[in-house]
Order: C-alpha cells, then sequence, then structure tokens
C-alpha cells in the first residue's frame, strides 16, 4: 500500500512551522550566495518574516492536534506553547540583533540562516515524542548554535566560546545518546510512550539498576543542556564569549527546547520511576540554585553575571519537574515563558549598551544610565525586578507557581532554600539597579546611541509580556495546565 | 465600585499621571502629586466617617477573582484595625510631599510617582483580605522605598537601600513558603474564609506545623517592625534615606510588621503565638531598654530617632503579646501615635538638616534663640514622644503598659524603664540643640518656619493633642476589632487560656457581638 507510506496533508500541517523554518533558513543562504553584503539590509527583515510565518503556522497546527509521522512527532498543546515560546524568542534576537550586527560589521544571511535552523531543531524537539526524534532536533539546534557562539570569526573570545560550547556539548550530546542506545536495549522502543508502559508493567523483566543507569546518562546529557549543576561550568564562559544577542537566545530558546525534552521524557517515559529520579533532580535542583546565585554575587561583567542568573533559573525549574506533578510542569512551562522574556529584554539591553567589540560589559558601566536614557533604564528595571522575583512581574508569579507545587509535593525543604536563594539573588539585581539609578554617569552611559526601532521592540514587548505574565497569568497558565494534562497519555 | 477601592486607586492613577507629565515641568508634578495626595486623604476620612460600629467583619469589600486558576481574587475591605493605618498614610504622604517641596530638586518626576506608588503599596497592605494580595503589596511597597532611599539619600545611601531591600526580602520568601502552604492546605487564599475554617475545625495544623507557619509569618514581621535582635537595618534606612522617606518608613512601613502580627499571627496561629510569647515579649523589653539606651548616647539627631522607633515598636510589640484587649488597643494605638509622633520628629529633623546641611547633634546649639517657632514645634513633639499625659504617646504607652501588666505584672516594670528613658534621651537632645549659646553658623542658617512648613507641621501637632485628649474619636473602632481578634485567638487553643479580662471599659452594648 504505497499511498501509506506518504504522510498525509493533516500530518505536514503538524509539520508546517519546522517546514517554513527551513525553507526560510534554506533561502538565506541562497541569497547570501546571489546577491551577498548587497541585500545585507534585507536578511533581517526576511528572517522576520519567516518566523512570523512560522509563528502563525505553529498556531494553526494546533487546530488540529495529534501525532505525525507514525507517531514520532506529538503536535498537541505542549508542543504548541514551547513551538510558540522558541519562535517567539527567535523573533525577539532577530529584532535585538540588527543594531548589534550593523555595529560590528557582520550583516550576513547566515547569521539569520543559522538562527532560522536552530530554532526549527528546537521546535522538532519540543514536537518530538520519541528518542531518535529527540536527539535530531538536539542536534539540529546545537549545532546552529555552536556555530552561531563563534559567529564573529575574528574575535577571540567568540572562539573560545564556540569551542568550548561544541567541545562539553558533543560530550553531553554522547551521553544522551548512550543513554538512549540502552533504553532502546532494555526496552525495545525509542517511542517515550512505549517505554512508559514497558516501565509501568510489572510482568516484564527489566533491570531497574540498569533502567536508573540509562535515566542517568540522559539526564547528564539533558542536565547540560539545560545548564543545570554540576553540568554548568560552560555556560559562564559560552554566554561571556558569545555575542551578546546570542548570548540571550542560548539563555532563552535551547533551555527552553530542552526543558520541554527534560518534561517529555522524565514526565512521561521515566514516570513510571519518578521516585528513582526525584532525589536526583532535586539535589540538581538546590545545586544550580546554590551554585548560580552565588557565584553571580561576585561577578563585575555582566554577561557572566545573567549566566550565573540563567544557572540558578534553572534551578528553580528543575525544582518544579522535582514536584513530579501536572502543577509542577505547568509551573515549568509559564517560568520557562517568562524568564525567556526577562532574559531576552536584560541581554538586549546589554546588547545595545556593549558597543563595538564589548566595550562595555562590566557592571560599572551601566552606571548613571537612568539619567541618560530613562527609558531604557526604566525597561531594565522591569526586567530586574521580574528575576529577582517582585510582585506584578512574570517572574515572580513563575515563581509563585513553581514553589506552590513544590509544596504540593511535599517538598518544603527545597522550597524554604529555594526562595532563601531568590533573596540572595535580589542582591546582585540589586547592584545593577544601583549603578543605573544612584551613580553618576559613565562613559558608557553617555556614549550610549538612542534606541534603535528594531531594539525598542525588542525591549518593549518583552516588557509588555513580562507584566502580561504578572498581572494576568491565567490564560497562559490555563494553556500550560491543560497541555500538562496532555502530556501523561 | 466602593470608596476603599476608590482610596487605593487614586495614589496608582496619580503614579500614572505623574509618569506620564514632562520632565521638565516639575512644578506641575509637584501640585499634580499633592492634589491627587490630598484627594486621596480626603477620600479616606470618607471611610472613617462610612464606617458602621454595628456590622461584623470587613466593610467596604469588594471581592472579584483576579487570577483564576489557582484562584486569587482582588479582596479588600477595612475594620478598624486597617482603617485608621490606611488614613495614616494618606495623612502622611501630603505632609511628605510638602516638606520635598525644595528639598528634592533631582529627578523630581521619579520622586513623586515613587511617592505615589509607596502610598499605593502601604494602602494595599492594610486593606488586602487575600493572603496572595497581600504579598503581592507587601513586596510592591518595597521597591519604591528601595529607590527613595537609593537615589535621594545621604551618603551611605546605597548600602543601606540594599540593606533594607535584601533584610525585607530574606524574610518575605519564608512568608511566601507559609502563604503557599496555607493554600495547599486550605485551597483558598480568602483570608475570611480561612479564618472561618479554623474557626470551625475544617482547617487545623499539627503542633509543630502550626509553629513552622507561625515563624515563617512572624520573622518576616519581625524583621519589618523591626523587632531586636532584627533591627540592624532600621538605623542605616532611617539615617541615609531622604526626610520624605524616613518619614514614610518610620511611621507607616514599620506598622506593615505590627499589622501583620495582629491580623494574621494571632488570629490564625493563636496557640504558637501565644507559646511563643514570653520569648517575644522578652525581645520586645530588651529592644525597648536596648533602643532607648543606644538612642542615648547617638551623636546624630537621625539616628537617635531611629533608635527611638526601636524602643517605641517594642512597646507594641509587647501589647500584642499581651493577649489582653487592653494591651491590644494600647499597641494599635500606640502604632498611629508613632506614625505622627516620630513622623513628626523626621520631619523637623528634615527641615533642621536643610538649614544647617548637618545631622550631627555636636552642629547644634541656642536653635531656640534663631528660630524660636520651629523649636517651639519641636518641642511638643519631643514632649509628646516621650509621653507626656495629654498627648497622644500617653494613651497609647499607658494602655500597653496596663495590658502588659494584666499579663504579667514583671514585663510592665521592665518595660516602664523604656519611658522613663525616653525621657532621658528626647530632653537631652532637646537640651543640647534648642538651648545654649547660638554658633555663628546656627544663628546664619536658622530661619523660622515658612508657610509650606507651617502647613506640613500644624497637621501633626493638632493629631497629637486630638489623639492625646479626646480618644474617644479613635479607640472604639480598634476595640472592636481587636475584640474579635482576641476572640478568634481563643479558637483551637489547646491550653485554653483563663477567663479573659476583657476591656473593663466597654459595655455590652459597643460589643455588638459579645456573647
Amino acid at each position: 500500500m504505497p499511498a501509506e507510506f506518504l504522510p498525509k496533508s493533516v500530518e505536514l500541517i503538524r509539520f508546517l512551522p519546522e517546514m517554513i523554518l527551513t525553507a526560510a533558513g534554506t533561502v538565506l543562504m541562497v541569497a547570501d550566495g546571489i546577491a551577498g553584503r548587497r541585500w545585507s539590509k534585507a536578511y533581517g527583515n526576511l528572517s522576520l518574516l519567516g518566523l512570523a510565518a512560522a509563528l502563525l503556522a505553529a498556531v494553526y497546527a494546533y487546530g488540529d492536534p495529534g501525532p505525525a509521522f507514525s507517531g514520532m512527532l506529538m503536535a498537541d498543546g505542549f508542543a504548541a506553547f514551547f513551538r510558540v515560546l522558541v519562535i517567539s524568542v527567535g523573533i525577539l534576537i532577530v529584532l535585538a540583533s540588527y543594531r548589534f550586527l550593523a555595529r560590528e560589521e557582520a550583516e550576513t544571511a547566515e547569521y539569520h540562516a543559522l538562527i532560522l535552523f536552530s530554532v526549527a531543531g528546537q521546535c522538532v524537539m519540543v514536537t518530538a515524542n520519541e528518542l531518535i526524534m529527540i536527539f535530531i532536533g538536539l542536534e539540529i539546534s546545537s549545532i546552529a548554535s555552536y556555530v552561531l557562539a563563534g559567529y564573529l570569526r575574528d574575535d577571540k573570545r567568540n572562539n573560545e566560546s564556540a569551542l568550548k560550547y561544541f567541545l562539553l556539548g558533543s560530550f553531553a550530546t554522547a551521553f544522551l545518546l548512550y543513554g538512549i542506545a540502552w533504553i532502546y536495549g532494555l526496552t525495545g522502543s525509542t517511542s517515550l510512550v512505549a517505554i512508559r508502559s514497558v516501565l509501568a508493567s510489572r510482568d516484564m523483566a527489566v533491570s531497574p539498576f540498569l533502567v536508573g543507569f540509562s535515566a542517568a546518562l540522559m539526564f547528564v546529557g539533558i542536565g547540560f543542556k539545560v545548564s543545570a549543576a554540576p553540568f554548568q561550568i560552560w555556560a559562564p564562559d559560552v554566554y561571556q564569549g558569545a555575542p551578546t544577542p546570542i548570548s540571550a537566545f542560548l539563555s532563552a530558546g535551547p533551555k527552553a527546547a530542552a526543558f520541554a525534552v527534560f518534561l517529555r521524557i522524565f514526565m512521561t517515559a521515566f514516570a513510571p520511576i519518578g521516585s528513582g529520579w526525584e532525589p536526583l533532580v532535586w539535589l540538581s535542583a538546590l545545586l544550580s540554585m546554590t551554585i548560580g546565585n552565588f557565584a553571580a554575587l561576585t561577578q563585575s561583567n555582566i554577561k557572566r553575571l545573567l549566566a550565573y542568573s540563567s544557572i540558578a533559573h534553572a534551578g528553580y525549574v528543575l525544582v518544579a519537574l522535582a514536584a513530579r506533578s501536572e502543577t509542577g510542569t505547568a509551573a515549568a512551562m509559564f517560568y520557562l515563558a517568562a524568564y525567556a522574556l526577562m532574559n531576552i529584554g536584560a541581554f538586549a539591553v546589554v546588547a545595545h549598551l556593549s558597543g563595538k567589540g564589548d566595550r562595555f560589559v562590566s557592571v560599572d558601566d551601566f552606571a548613571g544610565l537612568a539619567t541618560r536614557q530613562p527609558l531604557t533604564a526604566a525597561l531594565l528595571t522591569v526586567f530586574l525586578l521580574s528575576l529577582i522575583g517582585v510582585p506584578l512581574t512574570g517572574g515572580f508569579f513563575g515563581k509563585f507557581y513553581i514553589f506552590k507545587a513544590a509544596l504540593e509535593s511535599n517538598l518544603v525543604w527545597l522550597s524554604v532554600l529555594g526562595l532563601l536563594n531568590s533573596a540572595v539573588a535580589a542582591y546582585y539585581y540589586l547592584r545593577i539597579l544601583v549603578v543605573m539609578y544612584m551613580r553618576e554617569p559613565s562613559e558608557a552611559a553617555t556614549a550610549a546611541e538612542p534606541l534603535t526601532t528594531g531594539l525598542t521592540f525588542a525591549l518593549v514587548l518583552p516588557a509588555l509580556g513580562t507584566f502580561f505574565l504578572g498581572i494576568f497569568p491565567s490564560a497562559v497558565l490555563n494553556f500550560a495546565g491543560k497541555s500538562a494534562v496532555l502530556l501523561r497519555r | 465600585m466602593t470608596l476603599l477601592t476608590v482610596v487605593l486607586a487614586l495614589p496608582l492613577l496619580g503614579f500614572l499621571v505623574v509618569l506620564l507629565l514632562p520632565r521638565e515641568s516639575e512644578e506641575t508634578i509637584r501640585r499634580a502629586a499633592i492634589s491627587i495626595a490630598l484627594v486621596t486623604f480626603l477620600a479616606s476620612i470618607g471611610l472613617a466617617t462610612g464606617l458602621s460600629s454595628e456590622a461584623h467583619g470587613p466593610q467596604f469589600s469588594t471581592d472579584v477573582v483576579w487570577i483564576s486558576s489557582p484562584e486569587i481574587h482582588y479582596h479588600v475591605g477595612i475594620d478598624g484595625l486597617g482603617l485608621w493605618l490606611v488614613i495614616l498614610s494618606t495623612f502622611l504622604t501630603p505632609i511628605c510631599i510638602l516638606v520635598s517641596w525644595r528639598s528634592i530638586d533631582k529627578r523630581v518626576k521619579e520622586f513623586y510617582a515613587f511617592m505615589l506608588l509607596l502610598e499605593f503599596g502601604l494602602i494595599g497592605v492594610f486593606v488586602s483580605l487575600d493572603l496572595f494580595l497581600f504579598y503581592v503589596f507587601w513586596e510592591v511597597s518595597l521597591v519604591p522605598m528601595y529607590f527613595l532611599i537609593g537615589i535621594w539619600g545621604h551618603e551611605r545611601r546605597i548600602y543601606a537601600a540594599v540593606k533594607f531591600f535584601l533584610y525585607t526580602m530574606a524574610g518575605s520568601a519564608l512568608m511566601l513558603v507559609g502563604i503557599i502552604y496555607i493554600y495547599n492546605r486550605a485551597g483558598t487564599f480568602n483570608y475570611t474564609t480561612i479564618l472561618e475554617m479554623f474557626t470551625s475545625g475544617k482547617l487545623g495544623f499539627t503542633q509543630s506545623q502550626e509553629m513552622l507557619l507561625f515563624l515563617s509569618f512572624f520573622i518576616a514581621f519581625a524583621i519589618k517592625v523591626p523587632l531586636f535582635p532584627l533591627h540592624t537595618w532600621l538605623p542605616d534606612a532611617h539615617v541615609e534615606a531622604p526626610t520624605a522617606g524616613s518619614v514614610m518608613l518610620a511611621s507607616v512601613m514599620l506598622k506593615m510588621g505590627t499589622y501583620g502580627l495582629v491580623r494574621y499571627c494571632l488570629p490564625m496561629f493563636p496557640d504558637a503565638s501565644r507559646r511563643c510569647a514570653p520569648w517575644i515579649v522578652v525581645l520586645a523589653i530588651i529592644g525597648i531598654i536596648y533602643g532607648a539606651l543606644v538612642a542615648m548616647v547617638q551623636p546624630n539627631m537621625k539616628k537617635l530617632v531611629a533608635y527611638s522607633s526601636v524602643s517605641h515598636l517594642g512597646f507594641v510589640v509587647l501589647g500584642i503579646f499581651s493577649f489582653t484587649q487592653l494591651g491590644l488597643d494600647g499597641a494599635v494605638y500606640q502604632m498611629l501615635n508613632h506614625g505622627i509622633s516620630t513622623g513628626a520628629l523626621f520631619v523637623l529633623v528634615g527641615l533642621m538638616y536643610e538649614r544647617r546641611h548637618s545631622l550631627e547633634i555636636a552642629d547644634y546649639g541656642g536653635v531656640a534663640t534663631a528660630a524660636p517657632w520651629l523649636s517651639t514645634v519641636f518641642l511638643i513633639t519631643t514632649l509628646a514622644s516621650i509621653g507626656l499625659p495629654m498627648l497622644n504617646n500617653f494613651v497609647g504607652e499607658y494602655l500597653v503598659l496596663q495590658g502588659a501588666a494584666l499579663a504579667n505584672f514583671r514585663w510592665a516594670v521592665f518595660a516602664a524603664i523604656g519611658v522613663i528613658l525616653s525621657a532621658c534621651y528626647m530632653l537631652w537632645l532637646y537640651q543640647r540643640v534648642f538651648y545654649g549659646d547660638t554658633p555663628e553658623a546656627v544663628a546664619g542658617h536658622m530661619h523660622d518656619l515658612n508657610y509650606r512648613e507651617w502647613a506640613a507641621a500644624i497637621p501633626l501637632l493638632a493629631m497629637m493633642l486630638w489623639m492625646g485628649v479626646y480618644t474617644a474619636s479613635f479607640l472604639p473602632p480598634i476595640t472592636r476589632t481587636n475584640y474579635a481578634i482576641l476572640e478568634q485567638s481563643k479558637m483551637n487553643v489547646r491550653f485554653r487560656v483563663a477567663a479573659p479580662k476583657l476591656a473593663p471599659y466597654l459595655s455590652a452594648r459597643e460589643v455588638p457581638h459579645a456573647r
């Protein structure tokens, strides 16, 4: 029956965002070959167009949710949520990149093509319902990100960043792959649902030790991607070295997608052995929060500071994972959305101020920004307050929801330690506020150009989003809650 | 929309209006800020006149869903406890704006925006009847105060601002755990419902759970009060803050802590509160005496007033944890008194700083010759602060001491030492600053009060006198609410309290729900 080998049209629609992204990326690559620098102004717009179309497609695909390609993909609410998230991240990054690329004289199509490919990979990751697809998505996303981290190839730190990211990243991917191989050998399947049913049934003799071992291997692989302690060592160097918009990208998009994979694998396939991996996640969450926050206290480079803060925030999401409940999953989803917004916003301000070749990236360079550019300072204040977790921002509500889930699952000590951690974190975010508002203007603040249109959007949209998530969280929360239920099937 | 919502919304509206005004038109910004603040004050008067003495529970209440899941309500209401604290906030905000009129000359727009945002947060804290909403306001009020201290403060302002923020943040992180825990057990944030569930026995905790929950709330409140030994942020914050910041901090923000103790700790965790009471009272008494002793040796006027706050707030905590009607009434009354008289002291010290540009006592002397009216106002405030009869603090201190004596006579004895000490340090301060020879620097700079400053001072003086002479205008709603809180705090108490000595001066008619 040859007809069955061809995917049905509904399946193609469920795969539409990825196809659009890939097509747009390919067009950009070809355009680069034909026109080169001459069209350099148009590439950004083209990439925005592709991302916007993919965003629409992601929403449209949710109109008829279901599996695609013999169940290898599952375009459900969960996938739709994360697709919209990672594509929106892509849009914001492109918006934040215009000025940066012009300043560095590096407006090429390949930059945008790589972002599109990376986003496409992330979309595959969040839709994948099966370990091989997860792996393929992860690789598409990662390889593009490795290149992006070293995009300014004449810059020493860019090279260092890319090399570190690549070497450690490949190493971690190997762990993941090894784990996949083991689990396939043990259960005879790579489908998450099939693995789950094998692990849940009592009559099949699967060695618990070996299952635990392979779960641990996969935990290492994904833990690296989300920069969870103790696999976080790479993050500060990579974030500091990479071009600033790419640091923003790495801390939001790939991280969110990796967490989506985390949730899918551990809440679906490994749900039956939950009590086994919970202590692991518990410990990793605590370590991430503590290491991230305490290391950030002493940083003077703002990109490094945000990198450590991103480790800490990964810890908060792991708290939600440790809760092992639908509320926890929904909380993690909500938090990732809030975190993506506030972190991109903060990095976008850094990109705005840093100047050519990252001249101004120390915390002190933000001195007096509030006098020179009150709007920029106010927007950064919103993001920082959200990162601290002050009410009426998305960051607060996300944190609240995470710890609510944790307490429901009786993780009292983890919650107490986590919230005390967030008080520690307040200190280093406040340092930025202090220099911005309470010091005399520095060279950087004086030299800063006015905000460009692209950057204004890249700042105002996340700020509005942060307030929206903080004041009217219900819509997103309900959607996340609904999708978290679907995940269990 | 009830009047209470209007009172709450007005400062927020003012905040937005000020934000939209152009940065250059500073005079317009000042006028807009004071107009909004005055309108808010007038509206809040309506709350006092409209508060019915017959109705039970919170009034002017509004309850609409804000976030659907988890269900969080915009649920506000007011009773005798919150009423006067709201009015205290709306009363002091215009005064703070008046005294900042000339002294704040940089970033005027932000300053007034933050003042109004602060007022919004403070009112919100005192009217919330939803635990989540309460937490939101609790944290929101932190941000403007942080900026007020950090931007417009004195030399060590940054250190003080960060310390203030972190102390409070650490405390409230624990409180958030407690709030979420209660929500997970009760299934609601609605405070009224939670109390009903406690009363009817639907919601109960084991002894250790209750103790931990109590501590999670108590520590957050104790930091804010501040209770010895958690007070170390206070002298820094007070000294470094600009005048308006010090006033709002001392007069209203510290009351958030004591308010929380009365509103949340006593009714929700009666057992744990009673078990901890002896320890807390000891800390409060240490605070009273220690604060007074440290105040005595301060060379800096603002620091002296700041430490006197530690001492005065010790009285409030003592009154609360005496678990007597008199003590509790006195504590609430003392919250207001301290707000008025210490607020006035900070205003006056601020006015002197504007003239002489120094806070060191040694830089002053003989001010009474140079500025007789200023000195008179200061003297009246000093006398109020040390608890002279006919002035406000006397009433509060008396009630607290009486209540403490009913609970345990020794507590009252030790606390009374604080009253004596307060007379020592305040009068000594007055003597050193206002009497003696007038140095050249003082005579040259110390001009007397102008119209604007009189406008700020007269309402404060009037309140000191009114609250000292005619307590009947203020005390009845407080007593009614405290009666209900004490009743609630006897529910589910495992070791039943001996027959309470309830307000002997209250007839059954005045307590409508007395059985």
